[in-house]
């Protein structure tokens, strides 16, 4: 199998990574960077517990290869916290009780910091409609979507 | 530790767990970094639902590069379960259910052994499948485990040998055929539950290393590291001082990860290749029906009651669709038939569930253990008994629900529980009553209600163990073998440590991942049984260690160790008002006056937990002192409204109330009902596994749904009475799983009052509405 020497910027540090071409970039995090924030729960883009930022935009890493992401800026879980400090959504899902299994925590995480990116002032609707693809077993998603109201009230950095 | 929460018992204090699952650095099982020598397993899976295995040759697999090894039948002839050892390991001679495991391979990826998998050569013959409940009992149908009667069974299950019944529960308690001709209204009917899954958004993942010492370690999402333990052990010939089980977080359970599922597979394939771990993960569509599904459910119910509104008699027969295996499931069973009245005090009942061998994938635990099978026909009997006799559905079960003092279907006498003001809040939440105007004319509005009880179903005997560990600043370490998968458990032994100890919640750090070497022992984390079981033995050995500390402190001011207290983390004395820091004491002790030496040392409180008083029950009559260890019972109201034109279901609210004895967190109580709420709405309108000849067709996230944060209820109004339990720790008891029971029949319940159809079988499809009103 052919291997790709990429160059990947991930939670802001420049990585060089050797990756061959059936890799994913769900692979990628978990077994070459250790970054196992990112959970495979159904490596089909059909549940969303891989979701990162790639340039931005929340993407199923489970359905990207690695190779495709030369020159990229990948966002993980592990990189919404800057300096020891919870972002406002992560902080809210503490308070709020969005966390329970925490499987699908770091992918809820990601769609809604994107949501919030792109709309700092989301309705109800407009959050669920965001976070249709992260699938999640064990809240019922009432206080997900409250944590995610609390955080757009706070503001986002 | 900025926050200091004293006495956090009753406090809704944040999860202990939540940062790390916030960062990404809770370490769930598949996280664990094994480095260069991890290997990768794939199991060998029958495409049949019932054949014979002809032959079988491993050469062409072992013959691929990179390959490390082949196990099959043969390497494990001995058989596995927790109730009932009905099943292999990998086949021996025959498989029953499409999915079940042949062989395993083990090679240096996981695309090496996938395609290695696929060229184990397998040779069958296809036998007759018995792929219904009903066709299962009949006495000419094929038969599955024709040895049933030479395997291993607990006293408490009665498998039937030369027939499909691996267990039958009984109940005969007055004299129904009698009570009939009291009866003002008889209404029977019968109600079907298909197979689901639990659809845990992490998959079962295990790895095992079998070390050339002879010690093999475990480590598998489960929610049962020392039931593992034991079971494994006992399979493999393993002391079970040499079997190591390591549970880290759980992404979500639900029942799917108790017992012994696909963890073996790891731990026999690892026997083939010594000091190497090998890991197993379940693909989403193994998922789906390679581990545990929920049994399948057909219940005949016929019931009677008076005009007075007294419900007089209940015949039930239940015919559950347990699947190929019921090592687990033989007990759903048994807990169905000893609740087989719902919670209602019922005079005259007569009982038969019967657990039957089919080929569809091994039926298990599911969050309520059978009851939201049960109470899905019974609570929509009832409604049909209150409109058959023209009272109020409400009225009508506040007349029968069950009080406390009252002898219950077993003959146990019922404690004190607060069923009647949880059914009354519902009602309440939802305006009962008042007919609501739909949100358009093509719309109909319906209300619905149902009650519900559960006891954790479980041997008599199952024990809990708990240690707390002081450190020199004065945090506690908390020893658990419950497991966290996510229902707060470790939160609640935190709070309930720090609050017998007398130091904030702050400084209690739970010692995990469970490690059946080191943590304290755990039955399993099932049946709703952590908070009141671990609960109360944390509870222990917090106070075996505040005794402790009380002692020293008390020979150290010699004063009596009954005017000392610790508060805030502080040892006061009410008599002399000297309060003395915990800090060092706890592990140094304290030094004698004039350095006469020192007294104390380290402290380690130990604690545990085991009920005592459970009796047997009569096979024939299902009567004994008593069944189980309490009841947890409430109460759920839905409003929905119908599409005529789509018959799509909206969920316009739902209300839950559960007594649960004591709120130890009362927001992770309400967290608790939300999830559950979801669950079995998601249960109720929407999940199905399907079959075609005992294939499964629809083993994917696209083709299995479940309910999205678009689809889920926006309104869930959950709520909590606290009469105590007797025997729980400051009162409390388990919810986990029962706001799943009441979901689906109040759903049901109010699309009858919508509109006037009722459906027997789940889900409550849109198509299946739909044609039902072309059908009107
Ligand atoms: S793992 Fe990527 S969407 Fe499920
Ligand atoms: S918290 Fe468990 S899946 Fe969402």
């Amino acid at each position: 199998m052919a291997n790709h020497a990429i160059t990947v910027t991930v939670n802001g540090v420049k990585e060089r990574v050797d990756v061959p071409s059936n890799m994913t970039l769900l692979e990628m995090l978990r077994q070459r960077l250790a970054l196992t924030g990112a959970k495979n729960g159904c490596g089909a883009g059909e549940c969303g517990a891989c979701t990162v930022l790639l340039d931005g935009e929340p993407v199923n890493a489970c359905m990207v290869l690695a190779a495709e992401v030369d020159g990229a800026a990948v966002v993980t879980v592990e990189g919404l916290a800057q300096d020891g400090q919870l972002s406002a959504v992560q902080q809210a899902f503490v308070e709020e009780g969005g966390v329970q299994c925490g499987f699908c925590t770091p992918g809820m995480l990601i769609s809604a910091h994107a949501l919030l990116q792109r709309n700092p002032r989301p309705t109800e609707d407009e959050i669920r409609e965001a976070l249709v693809g992260n699938l999640c077993r064990c809240t019922g998603y009432t206080r997900i979507v409250r944590a995610v109201q609390k955080a757009a009230q706070g503001g986002v950095e | 530790m900025s926050e200091q929460t004293t006495n956090p018992v009753g406090k809704s204090v944040p999860r202990v767990d939540a940062y790390d699952k916030v960062t990404g650095a809770a370490a769930f099982t598949d996280d664990l970094q094994f480095g260069p020598g991890l290997l990768f397993g794939r199991a060998v899976r029958s495409p049949y639902p019932h054949a014979l295995i002809k032959r079988l040759d491993v050469g062409p697999a072992l013959e691929l590069r990179g390959v490390k090894a082949v196990v099959t039948g043969a390497d494990t002839p001995g058989f596995i379960g927790l109730y009932l050892k009905d099943r292999h390991i990998f086949c021996t001679d025959r498989v029953r259910y499409v999915g079940d495991p042949v062989a395993g391979v083990v090679a240096a990826s996981e695309e090496i052994a996938e395609e290695a998998a696929r060229r184990v050569v397998v040779e069958y013959e296809e036998l007759p499948a018995v792929l219904d409940p009903l066709q299962a009992i009949q006495p000419d149908a094929p038969l599955l485990h024709p040895d049933l009667g030479s395997y291993d069974v607990v006293p408490f299950i009665f498998p039937q040998p030369g027939t499909n019944i691996s267990n039958v529960f009984r109940v005969r308690k007055g004299d129904v055929e009698g009570a009939w001709a009291q009866c003002d209204a008889v209404v029977a009917d019968t109600y079907r539950v298909p197979h689901i899954q639990h659809v845990p958004i992490e998959p079962h993942v295990a790895i095992a290393r079998w070390d050339l010492s002879g010690e093999v370690t475990l480590w598998s999402s489960t929610q049962s590291p020392f039931a593992q333990r034991d079971l494994i052990a006992h399979t493999l010939g393993i002391s079970q001082g040499d079997m190591r089980v390591i549970g880290n977080y759980i992404g979500g359970g639900f029942g799917s990860k108790a017992g012994v599922s696909m963890e073996a597979l790891a731990v026999a394939m690892a026997r083939q290749v010594p000091g190497r771990p090998v890991k197993v993960r379940m693909t989403r569509e193994e998922e789906f029906y390679c581990c545990f599904v929920r049994q399948g459910l057909v219940a005949r119910v016929k019931i009677g009651g008076t005009k007075e509104g007294r419900i007089l008699a209940l015949q039930v027969e239940y015919y559950w669709d347990a699947g190929a295996y019921t090592e687990y499931g033989v007990n759903i069973t048994r807990a169905a038939g000893y609740s087989s009245t719902g919670p209602y005090n019922i005079p005259n009942v007569k009982t038969d569930s019967y657990c039957l061998y089919t080929n569809h994938p091994v039926g298990g635990p599911m969050r309520g253990f059978g009851m939201p099978e049960i109470h899905w026909s019974i609570e929509q009997s009832v409604d049909q008994l209150a409109e058959a006799l023209a009272i109020d559905p409400v009225a009508f079960r506040q007349r029968n629900c069950v009080q406390g003092g009252d002898v219950i279907v077993t003959g146990m006498t019922m404690h004190p529980h607060g069923l009647s003001e949880c059914i009354e809040r519902v009602a309440q939440r939802i305006d009962w009553g008042k007919k609501e105007v739909p949100s358009a004319p093509h719309k109909r509005r319906g209300k619905g209600v149902a009650a519900c009880w559960k006891a954790p179903a479980m041997p008599p005997n199952p024990g809990s163990e708990a240690w707390v560990r002081f450190n020199e600043d004065a945090t506690v370490s908390v020893g658990v073998g419950g497991q966290e998968l996510g229902q707060g458990a470790f939160t609640v032994a935190a709070q309930v440590a720090a609050e017998a100890l007398g130091i904030p919640y702050e400084w209690v750090r739970i010692a995990n991942p469970v490690d059946t070497k080191y943590s304290p022992y755990e039955w399993q984390t099932v049946a709703s049984r952590i908070t009141w079981s671990m609960g109360n033995a944390v509870k222990a050995a917090a106070e075996d260690a505040r005794r402790q500390i009380l002692e020293i402190v008390a020979r150290y001011w010699d004063q009596d160790p009954g005017d000392l207290d610790i508060r805030g983390g502080e040892v006061v004395s009410s008599k002399s008002e000297q309060s003395l820091s915990l800090r060092n004491l706890v592990v140094y002790g304290l030094p004698l006056p004039d350095d006469q030496g020192w007294i104390g040392g380290p402290i380690i409180g130990r604690g545990k937990f085991m009920p005592t008083y459970v009796t047997g029950l009569d096979p024939e009559t299902g009567q004994g002192a008593r069944a189980v260890v309490h009841y947890t019972t409430g109460a759920q109201a839905a409003e929905v409204e119908v599409d005529l034109e789509t018959g799509r279901v909206e969920l316009l609210c739902i209300a839950a109330a559960y007594d649960v004895g004591k709120a130890i967190n009362p927001e992770q109580v309400h967290a608790q009902l939300e999830g559950g709420v979801v669950q079995g709405a998601s249960s109720a309108l929407l999940e199905a596994l399907t079959f075609q000849d005992g294939r499964p067709v629809n083993a994917s996230f696209v083709d299995y749904r479940i309910m999205t944060a678009v689809d889920a209820p926006q309104r869930i109004l959950t709520d909590f009475v606290e009469v105590p339990q007797d025997d729980g720790p400051w009162g409390a008891r388990g919810v986990g799983e029962h706001p799943m029971i009441a979901t689906a029949p109040a759903i049901a319940n109010a699309i009858y009052d919508a509109l006037g159809i009722r459906f027997n079988d789940l889900p409550l499809t849109a198509e299946k509405i739909y044609l039902a009103l072309q059908g009107a």
